[in-house]
């Protein structure tokens, strides 16, 4: 909320210096984020008055003044129409700084005329829009004075305002605040008497619960006229366009004292005014010139005829005030926040009054406002008052805390006196009995708890009275990391060993893409853009996008790694970890001493393998040939333990490289890291007992031919089945199709360590358990060894 | 042969020196004490002599023979060395070539910076607690003490799915899933993905946060004061933290406060004050939605923006290049897969040296 310190010292006697006040705004809670001080903007200019005007010798529109700075007169050519002699207005000396062209005023010829200043329009200062001519100043104060001081140039600040203090949307709340620190005393606005003399002609009733109270008065034979400066002044700097005098009263009041108000010219509304419920599909023209249709859950102010306004939120256009109203009927009301808030996301319709209602005015101010603004309205625009109309009655807003003051220490551990607890209290306007605190009607909305009342003695107190209470740990941490997080930080680190970089990409993605990658069509109603619209149901997609962005900015070999959800419905908890790595291009980069190569699938299963087992997985996983429909089929795999896949891989299936137009290989995997078996608890962590084998260690090569579709898997296993004791390792040392081999047949070589670990095994056991694995595997796979 | 002896010997030893090779060297040992060697044929003629004679000109025979044989395996391994240093002489390569390429990876800043914070309030004994990002109206709003149309929720632009669920808009809702499943005391930190509906300079669509919440049955303001300011010096790694409390308001705390950040963090971007996280003490209406006795517990919750704080300590002035997944940028900002932080060793080295 915008601020000016003219509107505040209305409400408060206080002689702080602005830096003061901003201060204490801070420090209570009402944070200042900008202090906009016009007479800094106002540096160097002063009044310059007119002494003579001729015209301009080369140029019909302009003339040639001479004009007074309060020392000499300065000759200035000038092209404003109203200029004349004796005029007072500002003058801008070469040097100032002028604020609506950022740009220093120099001392130029104009049309061959000298020009040793310029008198200025109001938008060449950023006082106001208008450009018709130069400032007039009506005043008794001499050529040469400041600029500033004639201008009685404001200070405005602009307070964060947070949505519990609604009372605070008025400068009457933010003076009643800073009073309570002691920086000034509290200046209330009176009630005052307004002495109606006739009834109402409009009467009003109630049909709708968003209204508790309504007050309206009719006011006859008023002049409506520009309102003064002072009140001009004030709006201007809340951000506000000065409109009419009555228009103006309801916005300054509504900034004032946040005491939205509306006033209809009364000669355009029809009959009497309910309020109620709107009809279905009514429609009504407001002022913001849009037109609402609206439903039975907004409440509006209507007459005989139709709506005219829609409830504490905005006024319509055929009852509005103009230049020739001369009778008014004024409303004071009432509306309950939450209906505001509602009737307010239905609408769409935003407004000063809005934001108040919503937020919660005063309960118990209908009335009493009304006065203030019948008063206003009489002083500045003359008619004759009518008795109060009042429907419905002021809701019930007393409220009693029991309050314990031991409170404040318990929930802060700040010492504050009880007499300060108090003296807080009632300059704040709450009522204080002992224990017994009434909080004031408009606080009613914010404050029900103890815990509210300690807010409010500490942040007036002073945060700076906040002790040090060191909080250690009585117990030293048994890992404060569970095990299953634990893992995922271990295959982070493993995956960036590997040469992986970390990427962090968004939640969602485009769903046009997703539907490549088995969508589960998780959408959002309100996504930011339209290609943020779906959850992924995948990591791969964004990060094959970003494998694309790289590529375009000349990063053709791409290694990234995400470790992240994704997701599968829309309910909470549906979504499961993955990590994720992606690589395109080239292994490596081309180098003197390396071979250049393509990614392959093999990359990508080292990534999954190196993931699971920095993840602490079982080592005996099974290879199967079922990954998801976005790798090629004939190039990807996925890890199983039994049927529970822990991840899959392979090269990625060119028709998604297509769509994603990314000209180079990439392979990928995804490590479903919640499908991984519990890990190991704490306190079980000891390994099996390591054993040496003391005897010697005999490797033997076999070249087994078999049929191309067996797989290097079932020869591997049935070798290593054929004695787990004796067989240390089996390896593959060379793959071999083509020449020499029989049409459909491949050879695959492998060396096998045979050890025991209690004997020097014989030449004839070795020989034995050879014979036994080509019986075995050629059993299992047919394979048999190469002649 | 006194005489001759001396020959020998006066013969011998400068050829031995002047020898350029092993095999010359070896030709001149084998000319002295070879079968046929001029010394071994001298040894022959011993046996004419008398025992006295034997005695005498044996020993100089063999004193000579002693300095003869001496002087070659010198010379011996004077040359052995230098043919060695020839030889590694031949083999050098130019070691200003490139090594074999490697790539080594990197741990983005966010996570960086999130494990670090983590392991400190790990040392202060806080769990680690998780939820889900998609969530209810309950543990994202309601029970956050934000019920249907309140203006808190306008606060925070919020993404949601036709069923009416979200995504979260904050981490809190770990608080309520937290204190519905675990009886107090609780201590946890949670870190994870939220989601607001902005995107500008200084806003991204999802950003990371880590809620902190404590429950138990005397702690208090003061306490959450020096947890924070002990993270801050542990975090920021200097003595030189300011803290300060403005009153602010969220809706599941009471009292509410924004908290600023002094000292070197901030003189460092020029200002005195940094506006860092929101915080306060449990609000009882979000104790009592828990099904926990506000009467007999209290305690403090927070939330600090990660993706910020990673930015101000590790000096990264753009905050949507981090979700953007460009390479050069990662490799720039990143840290080297072992810099694990801890805290006794200091947190982090200063990642992305050129080292792949």
């Amino acid at each position: 909320m915008r601020l000016s310190l003219t509107t505040l010292k209305k409400y408060l006697n206080t002689t702080a210096s602005t830096e003061e006040i901003v201060d204490k705004l801070t420090m209570i809670g009402l944070e200042v984020e900008e202090v906009e001080d016009l007479s800094a903007r106002l540096q160097g200019f002063i009044i310059g008055e007119i002494r003579t005007v001729e015209q301009h010798p080369n140029a019909d529109r302009l003339h040639v003044l001479r004009v007074f700075d309060g020392k000499q007169d300065l000759q200035i050519v000038c092209g404003a129409p109203n200029v004349r002699v004796g005029l007072k207005s500002i003058l801008a000396l070469p040097g100032c700084l002028i604020p609506k062209f950022n740009e220093k005023l120099e001392v130029g010829k104009i049309r061959g005329v000298d020009s040793n200043g310029m008198l200025c329009a109001e938008d060449e200062l950023l006082l106001g829009e208008d450009h018709t001519g130069i400032i007039e100043l009506n005043t008794d104060l001499p050529a040469g004075t400041p600029a500033a001081e004639a201008l009685n140039a404001d200070v405005v600040l602009d307070l964060n305002v947070t949505p519990n203090r609604p009372d605070c949307l008025g400068v009457k709340g933010v003076a009643r605040d800073l009073a309570a620190t002691g920086i000034g005393t509290f200046i209330d606005s009176p009630v005052p008497e307004i002495k109606g003399t006739y009834e109402s002609p409009i009467k009003v009733k109630i049909e709708d619960e968003t209204c508790p109270i309504y007050t309206g008065r009719y006011i006859r034979g008023v002049k409506n006229g520009e309102s003064p400066d002072w009140m001009k002044k004030a709006l201007v700097a809340a951000g506000l366009r000065p409109i009419s005098a009555l228009v103006d009263i309801t916005n300054y009041l509504n900034i004032a004292e946040c005491r939205p108000l509306h006033v209809f010219d009364a000669d355009k509304v029809v009959g009497n005014i309910t309020v109620r419920p709107a009809k279905e599909g009514e429609k009504m023209m407001a002022l913001d010139d849009k037109e609402y249709t609206l439903s039975p859950e907004v409440c509006v102010i209507a007459d005989d005829k139709s709506a005219q306004s829609i409830a504490g939120i905005m006024g319509g256009v055929d009852t509005c005030v103009s230049k020739d109203t001369v009778n008014v009927f004024l409303e004071s009301a009432y509306f309950v926040p939450a209906k505001i808030a509602k009737a307010g996301t239905l609408t769409g319709a935003m407004s000063d009054s809005r934001s108040r209602f919503e937020r919660g005015v005063d309960p118990n101010s209908a009335i009493d406002d009304n006065a203030r603004a019948t008063q206003m309205i009489l002083d500045l625009c003359g008619g004759e008052p009518s008795e109060i109309v009042v429907a419905g009655q002021t809701p019930d807003c007393t409220r009693v805390i029991d309050f314990n003051y031991n409170e404040v220490k318990r929930l802060t551990g700040m010492d504050v006196p009880e007499d300060e607890m108090k003296r807080i209290l009632i300059s704040l306007g709450f009522g204080v009995d002992g224990n017994k605190i009434s909080v004031p009607s408009w606080r009613w909305h914010d404050v029900s708890l103890p815990a509210d009342l300690v807010e409010e003695v500490v942040r007036i107190y002073g945060l700076d009275n906040l002790p040090d209470a060191p909080m250690r740990a009585d117990t030293l941490p048994i890992g404060s990391l569970l095990p299953h997080q634990k893992r995922e930080v271990s295959v982070r680190r493993a995956m960036a060993e590997r040469g992986l970089n970390q990427a962090i990409t968004w939640s969602f993605m485009d769903s046009k893409l997703a539907k490549y990658f088995d969508s589960k069509g998780v959408k959002l109603s309100n996504p930011i853009a339209s290609d943020l619209d779906e959850l992924r149901p995948s990591l791969v997609p964004n990060l094959l996008s970003a494998v694309k962005r790289n590529q375009d900015t000349g990063v053709q070999d791409v290694q990234l790694f995400e470790v992240g959800p994704e997701f599968y419905s829309d309910k909470c908890g549906e979504q499961r970890l993955v990590a994720c790595a992606v690589r395109a291009g080239s292994y490596l980069p081309k180098a003197w001493n390396e071979q250049e190569r393509s990614v392959d699938v093999f990359d990508a299963k080292q990534d999954a393998i190196s993931a699971l087992m920095a993840a602490d997985a079982p080592e005996n996983m099974v290879v199967y040939k079922n990954a998801p429909s976005w790798y090629h089929p004939g190039r990807s795999g996925s890890l199983q333990l039994g049927k529970n896949k822990l991840a899959v891989f392979g090269e990625i299936h060119p028709r998604i490289l297509k769509a994603f137009d990314i000209k180079t290989p990439v392979v990928a995997c995804e490590v479903y890291l919640d499908a991984l078996p519990p890990m190991k608890q704490r306190a079980n962590k000891m390994q099996k007992e390591f054993k040496k084998s003391q005897y010697q260690a005999v490797t033997r090569d076999f070249a087994f031919v078999m049929d191309k579709n067996v797989e290097a898997q079932k020869l591997l296993s049935s070798i290593q089945n054929v004695d787990k004791n004796l067989i240390q390792s089996v390896s593959v040392f060379d793959v071999y199709e083509g020449e020499h081999l029989p049409e459909g047949k491949k050879q695959i070589a492998v060396q096998v360590v045979i050890q025991s670990m209690e004997k020097t095994l014989t030449d004839a056991e070795i020989e034995t358990l050879s014979q036994q694995i080509l019986n075995y595997v050629a059993k299992n796979t047919g394979a048999e060894l190469r002649k | 042969m006194q005489e001759k002896l001396s020959e020998i010997k006066k013969a011998t030893l400068p050829a031995i020196e002047k020898a350029k090779t092993l095999a010359e060297l070896d030709a001149i040992r084998v000319g002295v004490v070879g079968k046929s060697g001029s010394l071994t044929g001298l040894m022959k003629e011993l046996g004419a002599l008398s025992i006295e004679e034997k005695k005498t000109f044996g020993a100089a025979v063999n004193i000579v023979k002693n300095e003869i044989m001496a002087s070659i395996e010198a010379k011996k391994e004077t040359l052995e060395e230098a043919e060695l240093n020839a030889k590694l002489q031949s083999e050098s390569v130019d070691v200003t070539l490139p090594c074999r390429p490697q790539h080594i990876g990197r741990i983005h800043p966010i996570t960086q910076a999130i494990e670090e914070t983590l392991t400190i309030f790990a040392q202060m004994g806080f769990d680690l607690a998780e939820g889900p990002d998609i969530e209810d109206d309950w543990h994202n709003f309601e029970a956050l003490n934000i019920p249907p149309e309140h203006p808190a929720r306008q606060m925070q632009a919020t993404f949601f799915f036709d069923n009416k669920n979200m995504l979260r808009t904050q981490t809190s809702g770990v608080q309520i899933r937290t204190m519905e499943n675990k009886k107090p005391p609780i201590k946890i930190v949670c870190p994870g993905r939220t989601y607001r509906r902005d995107y500008d300079a200084t806003h991204t669509p999802m950003f990371h946060q880590i809620e902190g919440l404590v429950i138990d049955e005397k702690t208090n303001l003061a306490n959450l004061k020096s947890v924070l300011v002990e993270f801050f010096k542990l975090f920021f790694e200097t003595d030189d933290v300011k803290v300060r409390f403005r009153p602010s308001y969220f809706p599941f705390t009471e009292p509410s406060y924004e908290m600023d950040l002094g000292g070197v963090m901030a003189r460092n971007i020029g200002k005195e004050w940094i506006e860092l996280l929101g915080c306060g003490v449990v609000d009882p209406r979000v104790l009592k939605n828990c099904g926990v006795d506000p009467e007999k517990y209290q305690g403090f919750a927070f939330g600090i923006g990660m993706d910020r704080l990673a930015m101000m300590k590790y000096g990264i002035k753009d905050l949507r290049p981090m979700f953007e997944a460009d390479m050069k940028w990662i490799k720039h900002y990143g840290f080297l897969p072992l810099d694990v932080p801890t805290v006794t060793s200091g947190l982090s080295l200063n990642g992305g040296k050129k080292c792949d």
